[in-house]
């Protein structure tokens, strides 16, 4: 019953990860992009990661696809359907695309999964999961949790600095 | 009168106990799915069709006239023949609309309203989901709208329409902010995000122990419902009707229906947040009092908006960020702040929810943040006069 689930709720996602990409039309990519989260966050539900499912939704869905959809609208030319496809920099993010593709599969093939290899039982998420998420994130992952933070503040600033209009 | 004392949760019993008569376990659980379902779905609808009576009269009264009197007594009826009149509209599609969006926007806001409704617990276990991220969730739903929104609004193919949908991300992405911190700050108190177990230790209502929250998640959450005063995303003398307005027939009632599903749900919520939800005299008497106690408290939330709505201006889009950022953003922060600070002081383990001695301190905190704000926003004030010359200032 679960893979069944699984199955139809992968080919919709990844269905709709492929129309993001072939779509000529990128407001309807952006669309099909927020269809995609949708996908992703009914996944974590089936995994039983609630928490991750609903901050899929608020971050993905709720922030930034309207940052996405925000920052074509108020491009000039760019819903242009005779618009070219490709710029020279294709070969660059073809190849850097590519090299995330390798490092993915590589993780995911190599890393030990405890799921994977029925240690843990799937399904059996604990009853405290998020207070110990939470206190994961206080405790022993605050570093990495504020380095991100910074990060973000770092790529806030800078778009306000290039976004600012010269005196 | 035993069966009367818990009767919704008898009358559940009851209904499972005799369709269990002839359908098998796993039928059981889908047929009471499914009405758990229906009846959360209809909320929406159920709202819209009281609601929209209630805010005419409402507004009719502030306004010193008396609204609907012609359909069925005191115009009880007057959203049925509105709705019968929407029912038969022709349904329009403007040329070069797109096609697909255009029918999808108001489905899905009309389902993020739907949504909202299976973590609001109207008794002791007559919750939805008792979901144990219940508070995120909310928030997370609620934001759907957002997308919905910037559908309708592009394509329709109507530069009203889209401007409605730029004022939207500006709004609602700002008072997400404070409505984040202040239910944040309720979850702090309780120590849980189960709506359920919210109401559950919510020992004294919290809008007497964190008013600044409370009026904060009251402020934010008419924004994010683009209510009147913050009803810039349709405001009718500047962008016709904003992003719907090429919407006609039972589309443009669907984004009816979403807006007094929501108008519901945030009262629903203020409800449980604040209020102490189903929580009054002789509940653990008779549980069935809980639901009562839940629809008295959320209507009175509901007339309050409505009566914030009769009697406020509307805001300048730069006046109502700004108040976002610069009044309600650091209000809840200190709040929050003061909130962490009380609670860690004296914490004892597997405590739930706050002591008497926190709560006073609490209260004691919001007080001040709430006199330090009304302090600033009048010098502010004062400054402002003085700059344009008023007299009076």
């Amino acid at each position: 019953m679960q893979q069944a689930i699984f199955i139809i709720l992968a080919l919709l996602t990844l269905g709709a990860a492929l129309m993001t990409v072939i779509t000529r039309n990128l407001l309807r990519a952006a669309l099909w992009l927020v269809a995609t989260f949708f996908g992703i966050a009914a996944i974590f539900i089936l995994l039983r990661a609630e928490f991750l499912a609903v901050a899929q939704i608020l971050v993905y869905v709720g922030a930034i696809s309207t940052l996405i959809i925000f920052a074509i609208m108020l491009s000039r030319g760019i819903m242009d359907p005779d618009q070219v496809r490709f710029n020279g920099q294709w070969g660059v993010v073809g190849g850097f695309a590519a090299l995330l593709f390798v490092v993915l599969a590589v993780i995911v093939t190599r890393v030990p999964w405890p799921a994977a290899a029925g240690g843990a039982p799937v399904g059996d998420a604990p009853a405290d999961a998020i207070a110990r998420l939470g206190a994961a994130f206080v405790g022993p992952y605050a570093i990495p949790f504020e380095v991100a933070s910074v990060l973000l503040v770092v790529a806030m600033i800078g778009a306000i600095i290039i976004a600012r209009e010269r005196e | 009168m035993d069966y009367l004392r818990n009767f919704f949760v008898n009358l559940a019993r009851s209904w499972t106990a005799w369709i269990g008569g002839f359908l098998p376990d796993w039928g059981v659980n889908l047929v009471n799915y499914l009405v758990v379902g229906i009846i959360l779905v209809l909320m929406p609808v159920i709202a819209t069709l009281t609601l929209t009576w209630m805010e005419r009269k409402v507004i009719g009264r502030i306004q010193n006239r008396i609204g609907p009197n012609r359909v069925g007594p005191w115009g009880i009826f007057q959203a049925f023949a509105d709705a019968v009149k929407m029912l038969i509209k022709e349904d329009i599609v403007p040329s070069g609309a797109d096609k697909p969006v255009f029918n999808l926007a108001p489905i899905l806001i009309a389902g993020a309203a739907a949504l909202l409704w299976a973590v609001v617990p109207f008794g002791r276990g007559m919750i939805g989901q008792n979901l144990n991220i219940g508070a995120l969730y909310v928030v997370a739903v609620g934001s759907i709208t957002t997308i919905a929104v910037i559908m309708a609004g592009w394509s329709s193919n109507n530069k009203f329409a889209l401007l409605g949908a730029f004022r939207v991300v500006a709004q609602l992405l700002s008072y997400e902010i404070p409505m984040v911190l202040s239910i944040a700050t309720v979850v702090l108190v309780t120590g849980t995000m189960r709506m359920g177990d919210i109401v559950e230790r919510q020992v004294a209502p919290f809008i007497v122990v964190l008013p600044v929250a409370f009026i904060t998640y009251l402020l934010a959450a008419a924004a994010e419902t683009g209510r009147a005063p913050f009803d810039l995303l349709e405001a009718d003398s500047e962008i016709v009707a904003g992003y719907f307005v090429e919407y006609s027939g039972l589309k443009f009632g669907w984004f009816y229906i979403a807006e007094y599903g929501n108008l519901f749900a945030i009262a629903a919520i203020t409800t449980t947040l604040f209020l102490g939800g189903w929580r009054g005299p002789f509940v653990s008497v008779a549980p069935a009092l809980g639901p009562f106690y839940f629809v008295i408290k959320s209507v009175a939330v509901i007339f309050v908006l409505m009566w914030i709505r009769g009697t406020w201006p509307r805001f300048r889009i730069d006046q109502m960020l700004a108040f976002a950022w610069k009044v309600l953003v650091p209000a809840s922060l200190a709040n929050l702040l003061w909130s962490a600070i009380v609670l860690q002081i004296g914490r004892q383990p597997e405590q739930l929810g706050p002591t008497i001695v926190q709560m006073i301190l609490l209260l004691v905190g919001n007080v001040a943040i709430l006199a330090v704000t009304g302090l600033l926003l009048g010098r502010a004030a004062r400054r402002y006069a003085a700059q344009h010359g008023w007299a009076g200032a």
